[in-house]
Order: C-alpha cells, then sequence, then structure tokens
C-alpha cells in the first residue's frame, strides 16, 4: 500500500482543491459584477472628476500655447539683462498671429496675473503694432512703452512658460512666486484666504464643541429614560433632522433678524434698550448658532447608539463599589462612549468644515467661510482653476482629518445610529 | 427618571440641573421649526408676530401666503415643485437600484478589495459637497448635461446611492443566507430568489435607504446651483434665492409644507426601523 495520500476528486473526476478554487473565482466574479454598475457609474462621474480639477488646478498651458516661439527663443536667454532680437522677432510673430485670431486680450489677462500692468501695455503694442516695419523688432517693441524695456516684464513672461503650475495653490494659501523666484507671502492686508481658512477651522471647531456639550446630556438623557418617553423625546432630534437645510436656516433668519423674536425676548426680559438692539445675525454669531442647531442631531445620533449598549449595571456598580456618582461616570460610563464622541465629532466637524449654505446666508461678510469662496470663483469670477485648487486643499484636509481618527480612535469604531 | 430616596441632597440638585439643561437643549432643537408655522399664517407682511396674533384676534391670521404659493403669478413654486418631484422621484429609483446591487455584492463573502470598494461607493457622504459640486459640475458640463434634468438626476444618484449602500449592507448583515440556498436548492433560479425571497425581508432596509435617497435629493442645493437652468429650478433654489433677496411670508407657507412633509418621512422611516428591527431580532 503506496502511503501518500490519495487525491480526493469530485464526481467529474477533477481535483476538489481544483474545483473548489473554480467555484471561489466564479463566486468572486459574481459579487464584482453586482458592485460593477455603481463602481464604474461612480469612477466615471465623480472620481475622474475630482481628478480633472487637480489637473485643472496645475495647467498652465494656455499662456504656453499662445506664446510658442518665444519660449522656444527664450530657452537660451538666462535673464540677466533684456533678451536679443531673437526673443523680440519671436515674440511679435507669436502677438501678431494672437491679435488675428483676437486673443491678445487673453493673454494680458493671463499675464495680468503673473505681473500687474501687462494689460494696458498690450493694449497700446496691438495699436502701434499694426505700423511696424520688419526687422528690427527689439528697437520698435521697446519705443511702445517704457515697460516692454523693463527686464522685469520679460521676466514675468518667462515665469509662464512650463506647462504647469502651482501659483493657484500659492494664491489659495496668499502666497506667490516674486521676480527672484522666491516664494513669499502678499502683503499683510490683502491675506484674505488665509483669514478664510482660520476662521473655517475655528467655526468648525467651536460648532463641535457646542454640539458636543449639548449633545451629551440629551444623549445620556434618551439612553436612560423608559422607552416611551425617550421615543417621543426622539422626535425632538429626528424631526430636524429630516426637515429640509433651508427651511431651518430661514427659522433662524426670522429668529434672529434685528426686529426678531429672540431680540423682542431680550428687550422684553430688560437685557438691552430697544433702540440698542444687537446685530445677531449676518455675522460670526449667526453662523455659530444656526450651524449648531442644523448640526447637532449628527452628534445626538452616534453618542445615542452608543449610549443604549452600555449597561446601567454597570454605573450601579462603580457605586457599590464605592465610587460616588461622579467618579462613577468619570471613571467608569465616559471612557465606553469614547467611540460615539469620536464619530460625532468626526462627522460635525467634517460638515462643518464644508458648510456652505447657511454661513451664506446667515453669515454676513465675517461669517462666511472656504467653500463660500470656492463657490465665489466658480460662479463669480469664473477662476475654475483657482475653485479647483481650493477645493482640492480643503478635501485634503478633511483626507487628513480622516487618517489621523483613523490611527487614533480606528475608523472601525464608528457607530452610525 | 424618579431619583432613589436615599439620594443625597447636593446630587439630588444636579439631578436637577441636568434635567434643566436637557429641557433647553431639546427647547433649542425643536422650537425655531414651531416659530415658522404660526408666520405662515400671518395676515401682514412682517415676519414676526403682530400685536393682534399676540392677543390671538382671528383677522390677524389668513390663508393669504398659502394663496399666493399655490395661484401667485410671480412665484415659480408650481414649476419649482414639479422639478424637484420628478428629480427626486427618479434619483431614488436610480440611487435604490444601483445600491442595493452593489450592496448585494459587498456582502457577499467572496467580495475582493472590499475596503477599497465600499470606500469609493461611499465617498460621495463624506466629501464635502462643495467639492462634489464642482467635481460633478465639470463632468456634467463636458458631457453636455448642465441644466438638464437628466444631469440633475444624475447628480442626485451620486449623492444617494451612498445611503442606500450603507442602509442595505447594515440589513444584509443580519439576513440569514441558508434561505437563498434552501431557495437554489428547491429549483429557484438567482433572480426568482432575489425577487421572492430576498427583497421582501430587506425591503425595509432598501425602503429607509430610498427614504435617505429621496429626501438627500429633495433637500438638495449645493449641486444643484452649479447645475441648474431657468428651467430646472427646485424648491430648494426657490428658497435659496428667495432667502438671499427678500424673505417674504410665502417662504415660510413653504417651509411649513416641507416640515409637514419631513414630518412624513420621519414617521414613515421610523416604522421602517422598527419593523426591521424586530425582522433581525433586534429587541429592546
Amino acid at each position: 500500500m503506496s502511503s501518500e495520500i490519495k487525491q480526493i476528486l469530485t464526481t467529474d473526476g477533477i481535483p476538489l482543491e481544483v474545483s473548489l478554487k473554480k467555484a471561489e473565482r466564479k463566486n468572486k466574479i459574481k459579487a464584482f459584477l453586482l458592485v460593477a454598475p455603481l463602481l464604474f457609474f461612480l469612477i466615471i462621474t465623480y472620481v475622474f472628476p475630482i481628478g480633472d480639477m487637480l489637473f485643472r488646478s496645475v495647467d498652465d498651458k494656455m499662456v504656453t500655447q499662445m506664446l510658442p516661439k518665444t519660449f522656444k527663443a527664450m530657452e537660451n536667454w538666462d535673464g540677466q539683462e533684456l533678451p536679443d532680437e531673437e526673443v523680440f522677432a519671436a515674440f511679435h510673430e507669436d502677438f501678431i498671429k494672437l491679435v488675428e485670431d483676437k486673443r491678445e486680450g487673453k493673454l494680458s489677462t493671463q499675464l495680468n496675473y503673473t505681473k500687474n500692468g501687462f494689460k494696458s501695455i498690450i493694449k497700446k503694442l496691438r495699436r502701434k503694432s499694426k505700423s511696424f516695419e520688419e526687422g528690427n523688432y527689439k528697437e520698435q517693441i521697446m519705443s511702445v512703452h517704457k515697460r516692454w524695456a523693463d527686464i522685469e516684464y520679460w521676466r514675468a513672461i518667462k515665469r509662464r512658460a512650463p506647462e504647469f503650475t502651482s501659483q493657484k495653490y500659492l494664491k489659495g494659501m496668499d502666497m506667490y512666486v516674486n521676480e527672484e523666484g522666491k516664494i513669499v507671502s502678499v502683503e499683510e492686508d490683502r491675506r484674505i484666504h488665509r483669514v478664510l481658512w482660520l476662521r473655517t477651522l475655528e467655526i468648525a471647531f467651536f460648532v463641535t464643541v457646542f454640539c458636543f456639550l449639548m449633545a451629551y446630556p440629551i444623549a445620556h438623557l434618551l439612553a436612560t429614560l423608559p422607552m416611551k418617553y425617550s421615543n417621543l423625546l426622539m422626535i425632538c432630534v429626528l424631526l430636524p433632522f429630516w426637515t429640509s437645510l433651508l427651511v431651518r436656516t430661514a427659522s433662524w433668519m426670522i429668529l434672529l433678524q434685528q426686529q426678531g423674536i429672540v431680540n423682542d425676548f431680550f428687550v422684553g426680559i430688560g437685557l438691552v434698550a430697544d433702540d440698542n438692539r444687537p446685530e445677531m445675525m449676518y455675522n460670526k454669531t449667526g453662523s455659530y448658532v444656526a450651524m449648531t442647531q442644523i448640526l447637532l442631531p449628527f452628534m445626538v445620533l452616534p453618542l445615542y447608539s452608543v449610549m443604549k449598549t452600555i449597561s446601567p449595571s454597570l454605573m450601579r456598580a462603580g457605586k457599590s463599589l464605592g465610587g460616588t456618582p461622579f467618579v462613577a461616570f468619570w471613571k467608569v460610563y465616559f471612557p465606553l462612549t469614547i467611540p460615539g464622541i469620536g464619530a460625532g465629532c468626526l462627522l460635525v466637524f467634517i460638515l462643518a468644515i464644508g458648510y456652505y449654505i447657511t454661513p451664506a446666508l446667515v453669515g454676513g461678510a465675517s461669517g462666511t467661510l472656504i467653500s463660500n469662496q470656492i463657490a465665489f470663483h466658480m460662479k463669480s469670477t469664473l477662476d475654475w482653476s483657482f475653485a479647483s485648487a481650493m477645493g482640492l486643499m480643503l478635501l485634503s484636509g478633511v483626507l487628513v482629518i480622516y487618517w489621523l481618527y483613523n490611527k487614533l480612535v480606528g475608523i472601525d469604531n464608528i457607530k452610525l445610529g | 427618571m424618579a431619583l432613589p430616596k436615599y439620594t443625597e441632597p447636593h446630587y439630588r440638585i444636579w439631578h436637577y440641573i441636568y434635567l434643566t439643561i436637557c429641557g433647553a437643549v431639546f427647547f433649542f432643537l425643536i422650537a425655531p421649526l414651531f416659530v415658522i408655522f404660526p408666520l405662515s399664517f400671518n395676515a401682514e407682511e412682517f415676519l414676526s408676530f403682530s400685536d393682534g396674533m399676540k392677543r390671538l384676534d382671528p383677522d390677524a391670521f389668513s390663508l393669504r401666503w398659502y394663496k399666493d404659493m399655490i395661484y401667485g403669478t410671480k412665484n415659480p413654486w408650481g414649476l419649482a415643485a414639479k422639478n424637484s418631484f420628478i428629480i427626486a422621484i427618479f434619483a431614488t429609483i436610480g440611487s435604490v437600484i444601483l445600491g442595493t446591487v452593489a450592496a448585494l455584492g459587498l456582502s457577499s463573502r467572496h467580495m475582493p478589495y472590499k475596503g477599497l470598494i465600499m470606500a469609493v461607493l461611499i465617498s460621495p457622504m463624506i466629501v464635502p459637497l462643495i467639492i462634489s459640486g464642482v467635481a460633478i459640475f465639470f463632468f456634467m458640463a463636458k458631457a453636455g448635461l448642465a441644466a438638464t434634468h437628466t444631469g440633475i438626476v444624475l447628480a442626485h444618484i451620486i449623492l444617494g446611492t451612498p445611503f442606500v449602500v450603507i442602509t442595505v449592507t447594515a440589513t444584509l448583515s443580519g439576513f440569514d443566507h441558508s434561505v437563498t440556498r434552501a431557495a437554489a436548492s428547491l429549483g429557484s433560479d438567482p433572480v426568482n430568489t432575489f425577487m421572492k425571497i430576498t427583497l421582501p425581508l430587506i425591503l425595509p432596509g432598501v425602503i429607509s435607504g430610498g427614504l435617505f435617497a429621496f429626501v438627500t435629493s429633495f433637500d438638495e442645493v449645493v449641486v444643484v446651483l452649479f447645475l441648474a437652468g431657468l428651467e430646472n429650478t427646485t424648491i430648494p433654489i426657490q428658497m435659496w434665492t428667495g432667502l438671499r433677496e427678500q424673505l417674504s411670508p410665502t417662504i415660510l407657507a413653504v417651509a411649513t409644507c416641507l416640515i409637514i412633509l419631513s414630518t412624513l418621512i420621519l414617521v414613515t422611516a421610523e416604522l421602517l426601523r422598527r419593523r426591521s428591527e424586530r425582522l433581525r431580532g433586534i429587541n429592546q
């Protein structure tokens, strides 16, 4: 008798192992085919467009394509003194072509982003270039305006030669590349974006803190009350949760306006004088109050679902072992609720950091967030590449928060509803 | 919550402070919604309670703004409501089909790269809306679908599917797969098994996911603001414009209708949740 193990065969005579693998593979394909429609739909309509944003935010081909010959001629230019005739001739050739296509306006807008003062001298050049004679373009162009004889302007043109740029990202942090090619900050009073980033973080942070402080006691009450009472109180949490965001914002606009109910109440109890009603809307206060109320259910629900699983006997055990109720709470109950706190805070913070509608309506000028700036550039200035750059900066911030959260608490500990 | 008799006085005081805090927070949560209700019946054009209303004078109340909402010539609420419902219904159908099918695949233990794929599928819920709005706008503009109903429906399917995926996978986690095997052993083909066995059992999860998708679409304003043209105006867009330009009481009439709608949805969702928990054998 041979000692080797006899291979187990299926009825078809195929080894069982092979047959099993085949069946497993078939199951894998089956499962994947079910997910495939949604996966591909999302990849095409959502994931690729986010990649497209990345591309748009660094894309700077426009100027490169408008001045191809100039940049070719500039390759040998060291930027120490004015470029020679070859560059001027190439620039003239490119420029005439742009004027023919009526695209010189676009060029001037683009170059003006790099250095102020291009708009007028390009207009002037267009007028004068009609009467240019052949040859010696350097003299002729320089005679149009003294800025054309200024080396700084030629350096500015050369800086636009690469096809890709980080300029939009720098602009989002109020920085730019100066004449020497160094990255520097803009003047103190023009740093609007940094103010916005900081304000977004500040408002998101404090809204999260307020939500936590308010949600913890009521989640605890909901989790410990008998079912028939807690179900009734749960409606107070769920009804705002299901109600339209705009309806809730509208109600805050009514409450907080200067002749509104909150102010009427303050006047009624004599807290403020009738002719000195505080401005509670169109500023940060408005953003804080409305966002806290709107995001509160997102904190209560995860906390509640975690607290619901904590057995009340644990607290009793803590007390019977000699702890005061406060000690029992702090040493036993509170640590058990940390997964809920983490989930709630993460949810509220991330929702708050990207908030748009409510700050736009009740925030005024001093209560708007970075999202409002993104929307502004999408709709008003049409600087889509800048909007993309800021959107991606915000997105990477959000992803960093998820990553940190995953490191600290573990994303699997999130419990929702 | 009654305190035991032996509770010491300072804990007793603390307990009442705690209840007061809870009461205040509940008030803060729910009271703003109830301000809208009486003000929408205001006979005057102000957004605060008139003296007549404070005295409960019947003349101070009227249905004026509801009439304006329905018959007002300048108000495009009719068109907006029609668009909102059409878009939300199609977006819900799309999200439910795509999301449920994907959830079935995700719940299979044979699914490769489960974590990564799940992350992609729920990403529209995680990424801030404004970024989704910009990205979706770029896609729709390229595909020539900006300012069309189709474009908005597709956008809302993107935003709605994560909810369906999450609720249905949660329902399927408590699903006993031996019933489908039993069906298969009795000669049922997979489609028949799904329609006759699986779907009825996971229906509460599917419907509550669908409700989430419906509400997401019906309330959605950030993405629609980028995508919609004049013809595609929806209720949220009209409210947004109204709130930005001039707070008229007509908006409050619309808001009241929306609160009633959300109450109905809340009740449905709650009933479904309880039914689903009962079916899964989770007892309180």
